[in-house]
């Protein structure tokens, strides 16, 4: 075992390697601050030029690639609001608030040493299991999977909010959203509408961006000056490191849920993330800062899914069995230069030395890039002084570019678009938007190991050994959760159980509305989308037909709940209770529907003229009719963002979305218009 | 008879494009074909990462070498869809310029071939420049006590489990194949790729499994040194009149046809077996074909073809190819269009009867 050690050593400490993990690290860190340019764009990127290099040297890049991502997309997670990958969704709910309080600086700090720790913490345990990780993975089975998915959708309860059936019934809207598509069992269409499109489902990119990114950009439109409040960066560069090493048994246990989560292939990085996140609310004492910047919403999910991209390499090597997108492009890519993972990557005579190389490379790279996005940060933050209405144009462009890397369709865009909707009423109607993600995110998995499952166990599965263990900690973190629901002095509110935390409320100021009606109607919209859904679902084979319908039973219930408190308070029959809340009920800061009005005619644009017209078009106007810019001004903007776009698609080469010019000039067009 | 019938037709098939190509295309005269400068397309239905995707990737840069002004050869994913988008888009758009090429997968070829109404591309027209081959090896537990193919009858009352990707998925051929055997075979659907079936064998779940040939040798040989998985048989090639030979990877293991004769002692036949050829040949001995778009002129295509000829024919591709091309003989030149024709085509029949099966047993609806 020793030799193996050193080997790997020996390996890992050449300039050779280290020079090539190196530019690992520096495309890393640019892709990773580039937002919603995740690890696949990075690996993609780096694809052509791993064929015919040496397999040291093309391992070296990718790993370093592979573990700046997780810390420098924090920036934008943490600055913009916008995730910076699937698996760092969470970081959102409380760095943004953060960044808006004008805590950026501690934010940051915070978020990338708690990296730093949980992908150092993630190496060493993988060091200690790889040995054993082969039987540990085999005892996983579509049983234990399913339970674990369970817990995962456990957490719903802690992340709910003021309302217990607001935040049921987001989940299930989130599980019946994670249902579009190709059936797992017997591959029936649900909900596809014939499209082809939507045949392979929607993309939790898309689902980030629309339900996080967009609704928290259209809102900061209508008042803020600068996204941070105060106009400046705040102090707190030590603070933020401080507060990780505070909350350092935080930070492990997050970094052994992330390291776990990783190992077990086929649950991925937004389930890691969302579990930490659970975890980190449910563990905490005082809970009424979630979601309005707690320094320990940050820390958790950061050092869970730097960890987690560690775990992530063992089902890869040792299996060939991808754990997350990037990890698939990092198989292929040691495919392409002649290397087969398998049994042999932890065999002491054969290729462990590799596998520790590769562990190693990753702590080695993780400590690399967390001192370098420190270092990059001051700069970084001042974007959140810019005045707003001169960044937004660029985060709105950022994200929709974003969306349409999924099937770089134009479909992809309108997907956005009718999400980001969704994602606009969840928040102003106070549905937990994080109770919805984690819907989405544990819907396939859910439906899938629950199927195989049975199939290969038949239902006494969940009597399995590690299954039981598995369900007696969800029940017991379900009786934690339940236990700190009960708040005795709003015991008697109607509407359900209610906590101290609340995720959606921005201010102290109380949300209920006096007029209900419009919470109603969306309540109604909802109940509708719930009954579609089990009309849909019951269209298909048996197998195929019941996740759809509970999903939308227990939707169609719960939403008809929420539902009955608020027309009883709309029709002034009584008081409604908590499942009373619309953030926009008498707001004085202006139409919210302006700016979206603005986004849809963005998307309209790229439907007729292609994104690059549209996108000069859009950058324009807006610059010149909501900021007020002189035409230089505006001239500039648009020439970078435009300038943007074209070195990116030229560097990933793709085609960027068309429009109806498109479909009918193709021929007479050249690129980039078309 | 009916396996003659299969063979017969595809040597009328070769012989008609054969003829077709004497008559119509000289041989050489690619003088006019110039990529100076230019930028050739190769358009994946698939997204980065993929089986197709390395494929591609890998060739590439010997396409590049070898096509005339030696363009620069990029990889153009287009994927969602499973794979069916990017494929339509690319016979709406492409251009028969020689700048557009598109590789495409069995996962591509199924819907074609089991006539999906969403699909709108047309092999037929579609004209091919390379074909790449790929094979697999069907293997037990060694609990069956199974030890040849012969032996196959003892567990033929035994239920087996499979872990598939999905019915009309790559894995319809091992459905097909089971079905034939008269195996009574559970497919459990839901697995995210044959590395997911491996592992559910692992652990005892899956009792009957398949895994292509460079998966095969790194994850289950040391299975079956070990003691707990027994080889059966591997699904074969085609060879160049048409007939199912043994796989070049594994030279000492019986191809699927004469594994169905151990067992029965008679050669496979009827429509179920030409449901069964149709799907594998496009499955797995003609799995990616790389095409030109239709009304793309003759001198372009022999350029290309000649290319990929040059290209295979590289020894520092042939010393590169590793695990992403295996031993399988790429198909190049004119020897090609009668795999891609196997590849491709399916008896009106055959077709009607994997529609009803797939229907009846597993309620898919096409």
């Amino acid at each position: 075992m020793i030799d193996v050690f050193v080997t790997s050593l020996q390996n890992l400490l050449t300039l050779h390697h280290l020079s090539y993990m190196m530019i690992g690290v520096a495309i890393g860190l640019v892709v990773g601050i580039l937002p919603a340019l995740g690890g696949i764009a990075g690996m993609s990127l780096l694809l052509p030029f791993v064929y015919g290099m040496e397999p040291t040297a093309a391992i070296a890049m990718m790993v370093g690639l592979l573990a700046v991502i997780p810390t420098s997309d924090t920036f934008s997670c943490i600055l913009m609001g916008i995730p910076g990958s699937s698996a760092s969704q969470a970081t959102v709910l409380d760095g943004f608030p953060l960044a808006r309080k004008g805590e950026a600086a501690r934010a940051l700090s915070a978020s990338f040493s708690a990296s730093m720790i949980g992908g150092l913490f993630g190496a060493l345990c993988l060091t200690a299991i790889v040995i054993v990780a082969r039987p540990l993975i085999l005892s996983f089975t579509s049983a234990e999977l399913f339970m674990l998915a369970i817990f995962g959708l456990s957490m719903v309860g802690v992340l709910s909010g003021s309302s217990l059936a607001k935040g049921v019934a987001a989940c299930a809207l989130g599980l019946a959203f994670g249902a579009i598509g190709t059936a797992p069992a017997n591959g029936g269409e649900r909900m596809t509408f014939d499209s082809l499109y939507l045949m392979s489902g929607l993309e939790i990119t898309i689902i980030g961006l629309g339900i996080f990114a967009l609704p928290e950009v259209l809102d900061l439109l209508r008042g803020q000056a600068s996204i941070s409040s105060t106009g400046k960066l705040g102090r707190g560069w030590l603070a933020g490191v401080r507060d990780t090493w505070r909350e350092k048994w935080l930070t492990l246990r997050c970094a052994t849920i992330g390291a776990c989560v990783g190992l077990m292939p086929g649950l991925g990085g937004s389930v890691s993330d969302w579990i930490s996140y659970g975890h980190t609310v449910q563990s905490a004492k005082d809970k009424s800062q979630f979601g309005k910047g707690d320094i320990r919403g940050v820390i958790g999910p950061e050092a869970a899914n730097n960890s987690c991209a560690g775990g992530n390499l063992i089902p890869t090597l040792l299996f060939g069995i991808p754990g997350s997108g990037s990890m698939a492009i990092f198989l292929a890519a040691m495919i392409l230069i002649g290397l087969q993972p398998g049994p042999g990557m932890a065999d002491p005579k054969r290729d462990l030395d590799l596998t520790y190389t590769v562990v190693w490379t990753l702590a080695l790279a993780n400590v690399v890039g967390t001192a370098a996005c420190i270092a990059l940060s001051p700069s970084i933050a001042r974007l959140t002084t810019i005045r707003f209405v001169l960044f937004a144009p660029f985060m709105i462009l950022i994200i929709v570019f974003g969306a349409f890397q999924s099937t770089r369709s134009f479909e992809d865009i309108l997907a956005l678009l009718v999400i980001a909707l969704t994602g606009i009423f969840l928040k102003r109607f106070g549905w937990p938007r994080p109770a919805f993600l984690i819907g989405f995110v544990l819907a396939g998995q859910v439906e899938t190991y629950f199927y195989q499952a049975v199939q290969f166990y038949g239902y006494g599965f969940p009597l399995r050994p590690i299954a039981v263990t598995i369900a007696l900690v969800t029940i017991a973190s379900l009786w934690f959760t339940s236990r700190s629901r009960q708040a005795p002095k709003e015991a008697t509110v109607p509407g359900g159980i209610t906590t101290d935390i609340d995720f959606e409320r921005e201010e102290d100021e109380t949300a209920a509305a006096k007029n209900l009606w419009p919470q109603a109607i969306f309540t109604i919209v909802t109940v509708g989308f719930f009954i579609f859904t089990i009309a849909e679902g019951a269209q298909n084979s048996f197998l195929d037909a019941v996740f759809p319908v509970s999903v939308g039973a227990v939707g169609l219930l719960t939403a008809a709940f929420v539902l009955f408190w608020q027309v009883r308070g709309a029709t002034g029959r009584g008081p409604a209770g908590n499942v009373n809340f619309d953030l926009d009920d008498g707001a004085s800061s202006g139409s919210l529907w302006r700016f979206v009005g603005w986004l849809v005619g963005f998307v309209i644009a790229i439907g007729l003229l292609g994104f690059t017209l549209a996108l000069i078009g859009f950058f324009l106007t807006f610059l010149k009719v909501v900021a007020k810019s002189s035409w230089l001004q505006a001239a500039v903007l648009t020439a970078a963002a435009v300038g943007l776009v074209l070195v990116l698609t030229s560097i990933l080469n793709m085609n960027l979305p068309g429009g109806l010019l498109q479909h009918y000039f193709y021929d007479q067009l050249v690129w980039p218009l078309r | 008879m009916t396996e003659f019938t299969r063979r017969q037709l595809l040597a009328a098939g070769s012989a008609a494009a054969a003829l077709g190509l004497a008559g119509v295309r000289p041989a050489f005269s690619q003088a006019s074909v110039d990529f100076a400068g230019k930028t050739v397309e190769w358009w994946m239905p698939f997204s980065e990462g993929g089986g197709s995707d390395v494929w591609a990737r890998f060739f590439a840069p010997y396409l590049s070498k070898y096509l005339p002004g030696n363009p620069n050869v990029v990889v153009r994913n287009v994927p969602g869809g499973g794979s069916i988008t990017g494929s339509n888009e690319f016979v709406a758009r492409a251009r028969p310029d020689g700048l557009a090429i598109l590789g495409t997968s069995g996962s591509t070829q199924f819907p074609f071939l089991l006539g999906d109404p969403r699909v709108r591309y047309d092999y037929a027209k579609l004209i091919p420049v390379l074909v790449s081959p790929t094979g697999g090896v069907c293997y037990l537990p060694a609990k069956f006590e199974v030890k040849s193919p012969a032996e196959l009858g003892k567990i033929k009352d035994q239920d087996l489990v499979y872990g598939s990707q999905g019915a009309t998925s790559l894995d319809l051929v091992p459905m097909l194949a089971f079905r034939l055997l008269g195996l009574k075979v559970r497919h459990v659907f839901g697995m995210q790729g044959r590395g997911d079936g491996r592992l559910a064998f692992e652990r005892g779940e899956a009792t009957i499994d398949y895994q292509t040939s460079s998966a095969y040798l790194t994850n289950v040989t040391p299975l079956v040194e070990a003691g707990t998985a027994v080889p059966m048989f591997s699904w074969g090639i085609l060879d160049a009149q048409g007939n199912v030979a043994r796989d070049p990877t594994f030279p000492d293991l019986p191809h699927f046809v004469e594994a169905y004769e151990m067992m029965h002692g008679k050669k496979p036949s009827g429509v179920e077996y030409d449901a069964y050829l149709a799907f594998f040949g496009s499955g797995f001995a003609a799995q990616k074909p790389c095409m030109l778009p239709e009304g793309t002129s003759d001198d372009i295509v022999a350029t290309y073809r000649k290319a990929f000829a040059d290209a295979v024919a590289d020894p520092e591709l042939q010393k590169a190819k590793g695990d992403v091309l295996g031993d399988y003989t790429q198909a190049v030149g004119n020897d090609i269009e009668q795999l891609y024709k196997v590849a491709t085509t399916i008896k009106p029949e055959a077709r009607d009867w994997v529609r009803n099966f797939l229907d009846t047993e597993y309620q898919v609806k096409l």
